[in-house]
């Protein structure tokens, strides 16, 4: 038979490739820890410089979420990245988190030999095939389920982990801090939840919206609201954003003008033109960070690979400044308003929310 | 994909009697309970040979219980019709988990997996349909779902004629494929509830208003365009997609189950327009259909946004 069961636990502590991740110890010795986007190499060498102690990295096609003109690795970089963070004592984790496409599906499958021939520190991945072929073709080869795997329960999360040996999970971000409490419970897998950036509304890996519009989706390209199906329209009394042939948003004068991501638009119901899904915001949980840590969370992420170097920069020195009080001394913990004022400068809309971590959001 | 095998599995299509099955998807608006149970006691005369039941999009929704709807299980069962039970498309809290239980250990019910935990559930004890919110996009995980026990699995939308053709043309392929071909298309899902949200209420004390909109509440642009419809945490297609005219295709390339999505009004006609072309009448012989306006789209199926209305004669030309 092909699809074996694994034995409880078997796959939590394999031999890492790069020689230097066992679960639960990070370069900085404390149990959360701190994940951070690179698109480029300058992005992952701040990262890493600032405090990251895992990056994650895509390469330059549609196998990751956020395929991008001009963002992303190539060879060269991928191998000289991961030097530079081995060197450092920090992780590097390859995002091949879309899902293979039925007539290409052998290069999710190069792209998961690629990693393991980089050695890379572990592959995020969402399409349980490609899960199967990289626990059969590379046994060692750490795997971490994606956000983009929908997994939003206990059983979807142990049904990767016996399977496939799963070691981490990415939860998607639709859980209150409670329903996060009850995953942790009842999984041996660790658990990594986001922390900062852009906030999705929908379910990870369950949403079409984009591709209704454009014809491109997360799920099947790589990028949602892709920049070439955006059109800009400068009408009399307003400039208009266009996703293919949808309206998204109409910026009267003196409204600063956002790029239009379909799920931040301001459409109609009835009569009442307003955000539908979501006000253009960050996700910002600086201050759930000593109850994340006393729950037993043990990475948090950065959201941003398709953000500037300096962005990288800013976020991971926040964000492992907080780390370090938090570990220092939970029990004082308390948000500078230094770091919240820092982070709102490069949230989207200059605002932040705590998103479904707190129930009221939903 | 090659043309030329295309259009010889069309010909080919024309002299099956019972080409494909029509099935009827569950649910997945909020109904008044004495509407659900008319509507599929109704149903249960439509010459449909599945019916997918449950509360598919939002467990809040009480109007029916677990045993309300086993009760309709068992009345279509004894209608003759083949019966599955749909698991909800998001899994979050323990009551959640504990109905999911209780639905994959039914005992009598096929059941429609649509998470990663309901084929934990499933997997190596008992026969499921992989449902469309699996993800499955590739040979990869499809092969994988049947070693777990799939007998069936539902194409995801955004998967066209060209990945079907690519997914299912091999031999010894011996599950069933049911494609999604008419509906308003439930197109994403979140944690938050967006006709609350429209309402100014919170989710947790959200008065239950999608009642009061049987097929969704319609969100327009700003340019009046009809774009999408609230439902719930559920966000669907305002258009309604449509395959008809694609079904001597659809069939060719090998599905073999289609699923009608639920609406309040027309569904039993549509199912019987359906039914009439299963039978092996030619499509065109049907006439103009009572749903076929400017208002229905199918671009997902030719590789194009979704809400296109792709004219098939003309891609043919282009072709």
């Amino acid at each position: 038979m092909l699809v074996t069961e694994q034995t409880e636990g078997a796959m939590r502590n394999p031999t890492m490739k790069g020689g230097l991740a066992e679960i639960g110890s990070n370069r900085h010795g404390q149990e959360i820890a701190l994940v951070c986007p690179a698109g480029s190499l300058t992005a992952l060498k701040e990262a890493i410089d600032n405090g990251a102690d895992d990056v994650y990295v895509g390469i330059r096609d549609e196998t990751n979420a956020r395929n991008f003109a001009g963002l992303n690795f190539d060879d060269k970089s991928m191998r000289d990245g991961i030097r530079y963070a081995h060197i450092r004592g920090a992780r590097v984790l390859m995002a091949l988190n879309t899902y293979p496409q039925a007539t290409n599906a052998q290069k999710w499958q190069r792209a998961v030999d690629y990693a393991a021939d980089c050695g890379v520190d572990a592959i995020i991945v969402a399409d349980v095939g490609l899960m199967h072929y990289a626990r059969n073709r590379h046994p060692q080869l750490r795997l971490h389920l994606s956000v983009q795997g929908s997994a939003t329960n206990y059983e979807a999360i142990n049904f990767v982990h016996q399977r496939f040996g799963i070691s981490r999970a990415v939860l998607p971000r639709v859980l209150s801090m409670q329903q996060i409490a009850q995953v942790i419970a009842n999984t041996p897998v660790e658990i990594e939840a986001f922390g900062f950036g852009s906030l999705s509304i929908m379910v990870e890996g369950r949403c079409a919206l984009s591709s209704y519009a454009t014809g491109e989706s997360p799920n099947t390209h790589g990028g949602c609201s892709p920049a070439k199906a955006v059109r800009w329209e400068q009408k009399t009394t307003s400039l208009d954003s266009y996703l293919g042939a949808v309206l998204i948003d109409r910026f009267q004068k003196g409204e600063r003008p956002g790029y239009p991501t379909l799920c931040r638009g301001r459409f109609k119901v009835n009569d009442d033109v307003y955000y539908t899904f979501e006000e253009p915001t960050s996700l910002n949980t600086l201050e759930l960070l000593p109850k994340l840590r006393s729950m037993g969370v043990r990475a948090i992420k950065i959201e941003g690979r398709q953000r500037s170097p300096a962005y990288v920069s800013l976020v991971t020195r926040v964000w492992r400044e907080a780390l370090d009080h938090c570990h220092a001394r939970p029990d004082q913990y308390q948000v500078n308003s230094a770091w919240q004022a820092a982070l709102a400068k490069v949230a989207e809309g200059n605002q932040c929310t705590l998103g479904a971590y707190h129930r009221t959001w939903k | 994909m090659h043309v030329g095998r295309l259009s010889q599995d069309m010909e080919m299509s024309h002299t099956q009697t019972q080409s494909f099955r029509i099935t009827l998807g569950p649910l997945l608006y909020y109904w008044p309970r004495d509407t659900v149970f008319s509507f599929y006691e109704t149903a249960a005369e439509w010459p449909v040979d599945t019916v997918y039941l449950g509360e598919t999009v939002c467990s809040k929704r009480f109007e029916l219980r677990p045993d309300d709807w086993l009760a309709i299980a068992a009345k279509l069962a004894d209608a003759g019709k083949e019966v599955v039970l749909s698991t909800c498309e998001l899994i979050e809290s323990e009551s959640d988990l504990r109905l999911l239980r209780r639905v994959t250990s039914n005992g009598r019910f096929l059941v429609e997996a649509n998470d990663l935990g309901a084929v934990h559930l499933l997997a190596g004890k008992t026969p499921f349909v992989a449902g469309p919110h699996l993800n499955i996009y590739s040979r990869m995980p499809l092969d994988l779902y049947r070693e777990l026990g799939a007998t069936r699995w539902v194409m995801p939308l955004e998967l066209g004629r060209t990945g079907l053709g690519s997914i299912i043309d091999i031999p010894a392929h011996n599950l069933e494929t049911e494609v999604f071909v008419h509906g308003r298309l439930p197109l994403a899902v979140s944690a938050r509830c967006f006709t609350a949200r429209y309402n100014n209420q919170s989710k947790d004390d959200c008065g239950f208003r999608c009642i009061e909109y049987p097929d969704g509440l319609t969100v327009s642009t700003q340019d009046n365009q009809s774009f999408l419809v609230l439902n719930g945490l559920q966000t669907q297609s305002a258009r309604v997609y449509d395959l008809y005219r694609e079904l001597d295709e659809l069939v060719g390339l090998g599905a073999t189950h289609l699923r009608i999505s639920p609406q309040s009004v027309g569904t039993g006609e549509v199912v019987k327009a359906f039914h009439t072309a299963a039978c092996g009448r030619n499509v065109a012989d049907a006439g103009p259909l009572p749903w076929y306006s400017e208002d229905t789209c199918n671009g997902y199926w030719y590789g194009r946004p979704g809400l296109e209305q792709v004219n098939r004669a003309a891609c043919r030309e282009m072709a």
